[in-house]
């Protein structure tokens, strides 16, 4: 990062053209897209940009592994609303950003990352670090460009943010060679602004439409909101609000979903899917009218296509036409920006009496509450669903949680309960093991004032533990709960219900979290039972540095209630009723 | 079914690629692809062949739209247009047996390119079936059919219309116009003929 005086200097290049070197140019183009930080690891192919940092007032993250620098600017991005920036050298640097980059692919998330490559002049010759990253990240960018000439690295870069937020956000990557870097031209910021985005030219939200989706709306009896992450991309938090309630209809969220829509609210059903409630997906099946706000009927949340939802009508508001009818046929699509297209449905929505709909719902909860784990006095065991829960009392909720990949995934989905769009940042569409340590060093920096926490698997903390003296280098504020099972429990479990608990290569053995923190000067202690929970989490939240919380649960609990891939949405494996741990007589 | 679309993609490297990546990960074949330059500068034009599914058209044109080298896609469907292929078809021919091949030549309004003491090069131009009728019939008669290059098909709409293409080039408010500002011109132009 530079002085004062040199961030003087670089915005001075933003109006004025100079002549700048193309690491210059890297750097002054992302000033003036607004970028503040970045997360990278440098490497010979993009030295160039890295001896150019200095003259930047740009704050750079050195990563252990650039997963990690791909991860960090997404969880950036996911928590701030901006675009991302992960640079990396060529070669292998650019191969390890690749999961990251298909993570935020997967779930719409901006990104731009930037990768050197070797000199022009040896570009596919198999030089040292060469790789084909153009190639490679095709299939899982939004677009990516190979620039080998100075004068094409500030239009590429302002091109990239512009494709990598507009529309349905996604990743772009911009590769650049070392000669290109060295090389010098005129830096133009303004000369390099790209040509006016063009929408999808499928777009389209008519007249005809909006009035069908009112009318099936007014008319049904038994309607529901899908609600997915577009909801948060779009901004459409009031407006989905305001439709909810004038019209009276219960909300279910998607993973990504979760936040867009208030957890306390009384028309909030909670998350639907395969570890969704059962009411939830019942009035799914239920349902005669589904109203899909920014969602992509993921086979997660459909179950089997053939048996999804067969009394429903379906309405589809999404920015993406190649997603309309994809999975599930649709009778009104209204392809456009959800906030914009909600706000032009809204006035044509008359207040509507939802009550008998809702009360029939209410009533199919049964005695699921009673059922549920949370409501079990303290038996002395230590139940992930009870830590999650906790987390989210203690906090208030306020927090920001970033989580992993598996069963702590999905309590933390039930047992949290999330207020604002941007609290919770998981990898949904790839289920990535390794994200969360990395995405909320990202989040940190994108909300330096708020509290954080990483709720990780103990197999998926292992993928990028690496980055906790990332943590300790850039001394910030990170609170960390590892749910310890000795298991992939995810996997685990589908062996459990699946594969005759056959619990082949699922068994892990981790090293003691606790004294892995303390190497890296970052304090933690170990949690057995649930009277420590509190306690544990409160001096967490009160130690001035990062805190680890290593929860060691209970070993072969299961995710409930579950569908079974291949199943239909009503067809859930219930949490059994006579596990004595969970129902004993004494419970009545 | 079959599926044809008509693409304007920028004239650049790795775009064939970028066109050609979307259909295998979508699992689908394409059965045939031509790319040519079009009659604007930087843009050339393909016609894409794929088998998919009938509902599958809706997809594979919104996906190609978010190509970002991708101007214009047009699904012809069923639309009123002109499809041609052309072939180059090599027979093994003598003296002796050419003039069987030569009447065979004039029934399919073909002609007869290239000619060696032990070999002529049929050139045929036509649609899909009658190609392959002139193979049929080589097949079935005496004569060894040495090599056949086929170009795949060109499709062009009908009459002055010309579907999306121009709109997308930058008539509509909204859209992104491009550098040129001619092909804006044009494209107005054209919008409002079709509005009449």
């Amino acid at each position: 990062m530079g002085t004062d005086a040199t961030a003087q200097a670089a915005h001075e290049h933003l109006t004025t053209p100079t002549r700048l070197t193309g690491a210059e140019i890297v750097w002054a183009t992302l000033v003036g897209e607004g970028v503040t930080d970045v997360f990278g690891y440098p490497g010979g192919a993009i030295l160039p940009v890295y001896d150019a940092l200095r003259k930047f007032p740009i704050h750079h993250t050195l990563v252990r592994h650039e997963q990690g620098a791909a991860h960090m600017a997404d969880g950036y991005a996911r928590a701030s609303g901006k675009v991302g920036v992960a640079i990396a050298t060529s070669g292998p640097g650019a191969t390890n950003l690749v999961t990251g980059i298909a993570t935020a692919m997967l779930d719409s998330i901006p990104l731009v990352c930037i990768t050197g490559n070797v000199s022009s002049k040896v570009l596919g010759t198999d030089a040292f670090q060469e790789v084909d990253i153009t190639g490679i990240t095709l299939p899982v960018t939004k677009h990516n460009f190979l620039i080998f000439r100075t004068e094409d690295i500030a239009p590429a870069i302002r091109s990239a943010f512009q494709i990598a937020r507009s529309g349905r956000p996604g990743p772009v990557l911009v590769d650049i060679t070392k000669d290109a870097q060295q090389g010098t031209a005129i830096f133009d910021f303004a000369a390099a602004k790209p040509r006016p985005y063009r929408p999808h030219p499928m777009l389209r939200v008519e007249e005809s439409g909006l009035a069908q989706a009112a009318d099936l709306i007014r008319h049904s009896k038994r309607p529901v909101i899908l609600a997915g992450h577009g909801v948060t991309e779009s901004e459409a938090m009031e407006q989905l609000r305001t439709l909810a309630e004038r019209a009276q209809i219960p909300v279910a969220l998607t993973l990504l979903g979760l936040g867009g829509f208030p957890a306390s609210h009384p028309l909030n059903l909670g998350m639907m899917g395969m570890h969704g409630e059962s009411w939830v997906n019942h009035a799914i099946q239920e349902s005669d009218l589904l109203i899909a706000c920014g969602m992509r009927f993921d086979d997660r949340v459909t179950g089997t296509l053939a048996t999804y939802a067969p009394k429903a009508k379906k309405i589809h508001i999404e920015v993406d036409p190649a997603e309309i009818n994809k999975n599930v046929k649709v009778d009104v699509a209204l392809v456009g920006d959800l906030r914009a297209v909600l706000e032009e449905l809204l006035p044509r929505i008359p207040g509507r009496d939802g009550s008998a709909w809702i009360k029939t719902i209410e009533a199919s909860k049964g005695a699921v509450a009673v059922r549920d784990i949370k409501n079990l006095p303290d038996s002395g065991h230590l139940w992930a669903a009870h830590v999650v829960h906790d987390l989210w009392r203690i906090t208030e909720g306020k927090a920001i949680v970033v989580t992993d990949v598996g069963q702590h995934q999905m309590w933390e989905a039930q047992y949290f309960h999330h207020e604002h769009p941007r609290t919770l940042i998981t990898s949904g569409g790839l289920g990535t093991m390794g994200f969360a340590l990395p995405a909320a060093i990202g989040a940190k920096f994108a909300c330096p004032d708020k509290e954080v926490w990483v709720i990780a698997g103990d197999g998926g903390f292992q993928m990028t533990s690496a980055e906790l003296s990332t943590i300790a280098q850039e001394k910030i504020k990170i609170n960390i709960a590892i749910i310890n099972n000795g298991y992939l429990g995810m996997v685990r479990q589908w062996q459990e219900f699946f594969y005759e608990r056959n619990y082949e290569s699922t068994p892990l053995v981790s090293p003691d979290f606790v004294k892995l923190a303390d190497a890296h000067g970052i304090r933690g202690r170990a949690v057995r039972t649930r009277a420590e929970v509190a306690d544990a989490v409160n001096e967490a939240r009160s130690a001035p540095g990062a805190f680890l919380i290593n929860f060691l649960v209970e070993k072969e609990d299961s995710v409930y209630p579950m569908i079974p891939v291949g199943s239909a949405l009503h067809e859930m494996i219930r949490r059994p009723d006579n596990d004595p741990l969970l129902e004993s007589p004494d419970d009545k | 079914m079959l599926h044809t679309f008509v693409a304007y993609v920028e004239d650049r490297p790795g775009v064939l690629t970028r066109v050609a990546s979307l259909f295998r990960r979508l699992n689908i074949n394409i059965h045939s692809l031509t790319v040519g330059h079009s009659e604007r500068n930087g843009f050339s034009r393909m016609t894409m062949v794929c088998d998919a599914s009938a509902e599958a058209g809706h997809r594979i044109r919104a996906s190609l739209f978010k190509l970002e080298n991708v101007v214009d896609v047009d699904d012809i469907a069923g639309a009123p247009s002109v499809t041609r292929e052309l072939a180059l078809i090599k027979v093994a021919a003598t003296k002796h047996t050419r003039s069987a091949i030569f009447e065979l030549v004039e029934v399919f309004r073909a002609r007869i390119v290239d000619l060696t003491a032990e070999s002529l090069m049929i050139e045929m131009t036509g649609v899909e079936s009658k190609i392959e009728g002139l193979i049929q019939v080589l097949n079935e008669s005496d004569s060894r059919i040495l090599e056949i290059c086929r170009s795949g098909k060109m499709t062009m709409r009908r009459g002055h219309h010309t579907s999306g293409v121009l709109r997308a080039l930058g008539a509509d408010p909204g859209e992104k116009s491009l550098p040129d500002d001619e092909l804006a011109g044009a494209a107005e132009e054209s919008a409002s003929i079709e509005s009449e």
